[in-house]
């Protein structure tokens, strides 16, 4: 269990210290380098003590229940290949977040890079220790996110963010049809569960489905590592920092496309179809990666297609499919990942110290920074392919299998060829970069002085290159236990004879490998001079650099596709598209509405209900009264539209429902007050410009009158067909049944709201928060109309005195009501489980009487005695209700499950008591908040703009 | 009761239909408001109605659903009545804001071209 749990700490960790990460202080670059080194060596740690279970074909599975019956459950799970990834996850992360340390400049905010970059260390883990397909996918497109965070780093650079944005719609893209691809072996299978899925390969290849799914599954996988024709993301990518290349490059991002397909290749592999689209992509990509490489005159460019063609080598690899070639992937995913992450950050390092990655300046390193010479040259070498070096072994692999292996397709046949010209070419970059960038003559005009960097930041290309001659000189020592642990992991038991040493005397692939060193040498050697002075390519590679059609694509589909529909589709001005809104909700209406028999008989009138006739003459004039009036006369039009509110209200208490009566009676105060505070702020309309009296606007006028007398009618039509129609049971009534019994109270509708329906009523009460924020965030910045910033004209026109005193017997009297008020919202509150009212009528209330103190007084005054922070209110009422949810989780019970019972307090009696009513405090103290953060924020809009009041005053008197 | 409660809806929703379509932003919120007064009265229509029977439970023992109002419209609309609240106040801020910033008060922010 103890193994269980350590998996699950595996995944966890990064994003907890990602989130501690975040919170440091801007300038802490010693104290995020410690914490995120230390999540990574934890990690490492964690891997050593799992280390003996997924030795010989053991694995480790963390099953946790979530969603089981569609299949979805969080299972983690480890064996020899994914903890062999793992640790390059881990062990290459720590290296890089040492050497971002000294690599960020003082100006860069490190909290959020080192959050990312632990982030994204999380989702990777997650990613390769998923043991559901679905939770894999999630992973994957976390991913994506984070990676495009990262890439966008310094996003006042425009070549950040077009990078970024590039590599988010390509990969998320491409994890969208692989989310498409699992969905549907999920369904071939029967089951989303990894292991089960890797067992039912004969299964998914013959099944009908199989051509799709495989396309969906490599259009994610090749987006991911950046295979042809996806290629063209990873260049645009490095507008990255140089340490979030150098980890996204080499060891994580773009190997989850390899990844994923050695992952699959049980279950999706061995066909026909496999092996010529992965080989075919694959060998397409060595070829083209290595080539454009030759041409880069950038140094991370160089680097980048490099990596293309590395991966390309990989997917090859994943695409012939043999024992031997699976081996070889897996062993060429390690070197690659080590010599890669070494490069990149030697490659930064020169960048950093010279101020440039232009190879055409570059030239005669090695006397400045003889160290990190020395090391890029191995790496280099290793890169190349030397004998001696990790690199070389892995290619010797390589060679090899496609050598052996022959099923006679054009393809297969071709493999050989491409494979040495691929590696010849690799060896003619590699000695490009060395002899460029490290010999020659000193270089002048540098930017900076070069010379060598700290320590510490050579310190993780040391090690890295280390790591390529150690490897290179004892492969079976260092790597021969880690390798077999993956390959029974992939492959099973049946694993075959496989020998990781230096000599095997000479094969054909060492035949191959000398071919490519000595043409490799040749192809740099004879045209140098052309390359170095000539253009970033020729012109056959303006036709593989898809960036500019993409660009173009991503235009034409966000600019130009939906500028010509809005030409078609557009209807001008809101007025036109509220017209056609409420057309289309109407023909909706009827057209669902026909099929069903009308056969309504008029009921009769009662005496009885007499009242009830004269009550909505009332509401329905004014009503239209109301919608006469709001044109000219505002103020009129406000207080008839509360009088219909009212008439609403008298209704609700008519029919039933007294706590909707309390609630609309509130929130009608609250909605008035609101208004008329408003209503300061738009003057009042000119009645000097003349009605639009023309035919056209009158015709406009009938034409809306219709639809508005239409939609009316019928709503009334409906509405009394459902009020005449005798009605059934009802879902209400299992609530009236269980109200008492299951949720403790007797008032239902306030048992619904904060028991049964209760993560409604959460997500309302966040709702009404977000309004709350929005409209304070608007009001900071509001600059009011220029007419309205003068005192309104009554109060112009009264004597100073008068004005003084104009409030003073009211302002006693709602200063006295204060406590009243709050007694009221209290009673209320503790009313509601058993009887009409509960947290949001109690926090209307609440809110009005605070509301009135500002209607008093001034609000300096009041601001003086009384301090309210709304937005604390709303936090805590939050808090309160999601953590009154959250706290049923430690009985095991579901989010928001209540408990209650009644408690007998002295004095006072038997009382209700139930988790329910702490859940109705929170959104009691929300809606405070809320409302008050509102009216204040429109109230204080007169304090803001008192002085240039004062200045324009003057002049209107004059 | 049935046909002058279906009357004040269709009332309640034509007018604020009316005033929806108006070109004035403040007839836009006055027209809301009274559309929202309409849409409530639909939804709590759609229930039992009773005139004096509240939905609240005596305690413990049996009792006859059919006997109350039905709550669960109610508290469908007693959540609507807040968010209408809000969306009001929100409105009513990205008015006074635009009347600001547009120097009309026409809802396209520029008065109709004649």
């Amino acid at each position: 269990m103890v193994e269980q749990n350590l998996l699950l700490l595996l995944v966890l960790t990064p994003f907890i210290s990602a989130a501690l990460a975040a919170t440091l202080p801007v300038q802490s670059r010693n104290a995020e380098t410690w914490l995120a080194g230390l999540t990574m060596a934890l990690a490492l740690v964690i891997l050593a003590v799992l280390a003996p279970a997924v030795t010989g074909g053991g694995k480790v599975i963390r099953h946790v229940e979530w969603a089981s019956t569609i299949g979805l459950d969080l299972t983690f799970r480890i064996d020899g290949f994914a903890w062999l990834f793992m640790v390059l996850v881990a062990g290459i992360g720590m290296l890089v977040l040492v050497y971002a340390r000294y690599y960020m400049a003082p100006e860069d905010p490190v909290p959020r890079l080192y959050a990312f970059l632990l982030c994204f260390a999380g989702s990777m883990a997650g990613l390769i220790l998923s043991g559901n397909i679905i939770m894999l996918v999630v992973f994957w497109e976390l991913t994506s996110l984070v990676s495009f965070l990262l890439i966008g780093y310094w996003h006042h650079r425009q070549d950040a963010r077009d990078g970024a944005r590039m590599a988010l719609i390509v990969t998320a893209s491409g994890g969208l049809c692989l989310m498409l691809a699992m969905i549907l072996l999920g369904q071939i299978v029967g089951s989303y569960d990894l292991d089960e899925v890797l067992a039912a390969g004969e299964r998914i290849t013959s099944h009908r489905l199989y051509p799709i799914a495989l396309i969906l599954f490599l259009l994610g996988a090749f987006t991911k590592s950046a295979q042809f024709p996806f290629h063209f993301w990873l260049p645009n990518a490095m507008a990255a920092p140089t340490p979030v290349s150098s980890y996204l490059h080499s060891a994580t991002m773009v190997k989850a496309g390899v990844f994923l397909l050695l992952r699959f290749h049980p279950a999706l592999g061995g066909t026909d179809e496999w092996f010529q689209l992965v080989t075919g992509a694959g060998l397409i990509t060595l070829l083209i990666g290595a080539f454009v490489a030759l041409f880069k005159h950038d140094l991370k460019g160089l680097l980048a297609y490099s990596t293309i063609s590395h991966l390309g080598l990989i997917t090859a690899l994943a695409g012939i499919g043999t024992p031997l070639a699976i081996m070889a992937a897996v062993f060429h995913i390690v070197n690659h990942a080590v010599f890669k992450a070494s490069l990149f950050m030697a490659a930064g390092i020169i960048d950093h110290e010279t101020g440039t990655r232009d190879m055409r300046r570059l030239s005669g390193l090695a006397r400045a920074m003889p160290v990190t010479a020395t090391l890029a040259i191995i790496a280099s070498g290793a890169m190349a392919g030397v004998p001696l070096l990790n690199g070389f072994l892995s290619k010797e692999m390589f060679f090899e299998a496609t050598y052996v292996w022959n099923n006679g397709s054009p393809i297969d046949n071709a493999a050989p060829y491409v494979a040495v010209l691929a590696a010849a070419l690799g060896a003619a970059y590699s000695l490009r970069f060395i002899v460029t960038v490290f010999f020659g003559p000193p270089a002048r005009d540098l930017p900076h002085e070069p010379h060598e960097p700290p320590a510490l930041m050579r310190l993780p290309v040391f090690v890295l290159v280390a790591a390529c001659l150690c490897v290179g000189i004892a492969p079976h020592a260092l790597l021969g236990g880690w390798l077999e642990n993956a390959g029974i992991a992939l492959l099973g038991d049946d694993l075959p004879e496989f020998s990781l040493k230096i000599w095997h005397g000479v094969n054909p692939a060492l035949v191959m490998s000398v071919i490519a060193m000595i043409l490799g040498i040749a192809i740099y050697l004879v045209p140098r001079r052309w390359i170095d002075r000539g253009e970033e390519g020729l012109g056959l590679l303006s036709l593989v650099a898809f960036g500019p059609a993409f660009e173009a694509m991503l235009q034409f589909l966000t600019q130009r596709l939906p500028r010509s529909l809005l030409r078609i589709a557009n209807a001008p001005g809101l007025q036109a598209q509220m017209r056609v809104m409420v057309l289309i909700g109407m023909a909706a209406a009827f057209l669902s509405l026909q099929p069903l028999e009308w056969n309504i008989s008029p009921p009769p009138i009662g005496a009885r209900e007499l009242v009830f006739v004269l009550l909505w003459l009332i509401g329905g004039t004014c009503a239209i009264g109301a919608a006469w009036q709001a044109k000219y006369h505002r103020f009129a039009a406000l207080i008839l539209t509360g009088g219909a509110g009212l008439v609403t209200c008298t209704t609700f208490v008519w029919l039933s429902a007294p706590d909707l009566a309390v609630t609309q009676l509130l929130v009608e105060i609250a909605t008035t007050a609101l208004l008329l505070l408003g209503l300061r702020w738009l003057p009042k309309r000119d009645e000097e410009i003349a009605a639009d009296e023309t035919p056209r606007a009158r015709f406009r006028r009938l034409r809306d009158l219709l639809i508005a007398v239409t939609c009316g009618g019928g709503m009334t039509a409906i509405a009394l067909a459902v009020l005449l129609t005798r009605p059934g049971n009802s879902v209400g009534d299992w609530f009236l049944r269980h109200s008492y019994v299951e949720g403790g109270g007797t008032n239902v509708v306030n048992v619904i709201l904060v028991d049964f329906r209760a993560f409604d009523t959460f997500g309302e009460i966040a709702v009404l928060a977000i309004v709350g924020l929005t409209v304070y965030a608007l009001l900071r910045r509001f600059r009011p109309a220029p007419e309205s910033v003068s005192r309104p004209r009554p109060q112009r026109e009264a004597e100073e005195q008068a004005l003084e005193a104009y409030l003073f017997i009211p302002a006693i009297l709602m200063q006295w009501l204060f406590a009243p008020i709050i007694a009221l919202s209290a009673y209320l509150f503790f009313r509601g489980h058993d009887l009409p009212g509960g947290g949001f009528a109690a926090g209307v209330t609440f809110a009005i009487g605070l509301l009135l103190q500002y209607v008093a007084s001034n609000v300096r005054w009041i601001e003086a005695r009384l301090t309210i922070l709304p937005v604390r209110w709303m936090g805590v009422g939050l808090i309160i209700s999601a953590s009154v949810g959250t706290g049923s989780w430690i009985f095991g019970a579901p989010f928001l499950t209540t408990h209650y019972r009644y408690l007998d307090l002295p004095l006072i009696g038997k009382v209700p008591a139930s988790t329910a009513m702490l859940f109705d405090l929170g959104v009691f103290a929300a809606v405070v908040g809320a409302i008050v953060l509102v009216l204040i924020a429109i109230a204080h809009q007169s304090l803001r703009i008192a002085p240039r009041a004062r200045n324009t005053e003057p002049e209107e008197t004059l | 009761m049935e046909l002058v409660l279906a009357l004040a809806i269709g009332v309640l929703t034509g007018s604020g239909v009316w005033l929806l379509m108006r070109p004035r932003s403040y007839q836009l919120i006055i027209g809301l408001c009274l559309l929202a007064y309409g849409v409530n009265l639909f939804i709590f229509s759609m229930g039992r109605l009773y005139v004096g029977a509240a939905p609240i439970m005596p305690k413990g023992g049996f009792v006859d659903p059919t006997a109350y109002a039905d709550p669960l419209p109610q508290a469908l609309v007693l959540t609507a009545i807040v968010i209408s609240f809000a969306t009001t106040a929100l409105f009513l801020v990205v008015m006074i804001a635009a009347r600001g910033t547009s120097g009309t008060d026409h809802v396209d922010g520029k008065e109709r071209e004649q």
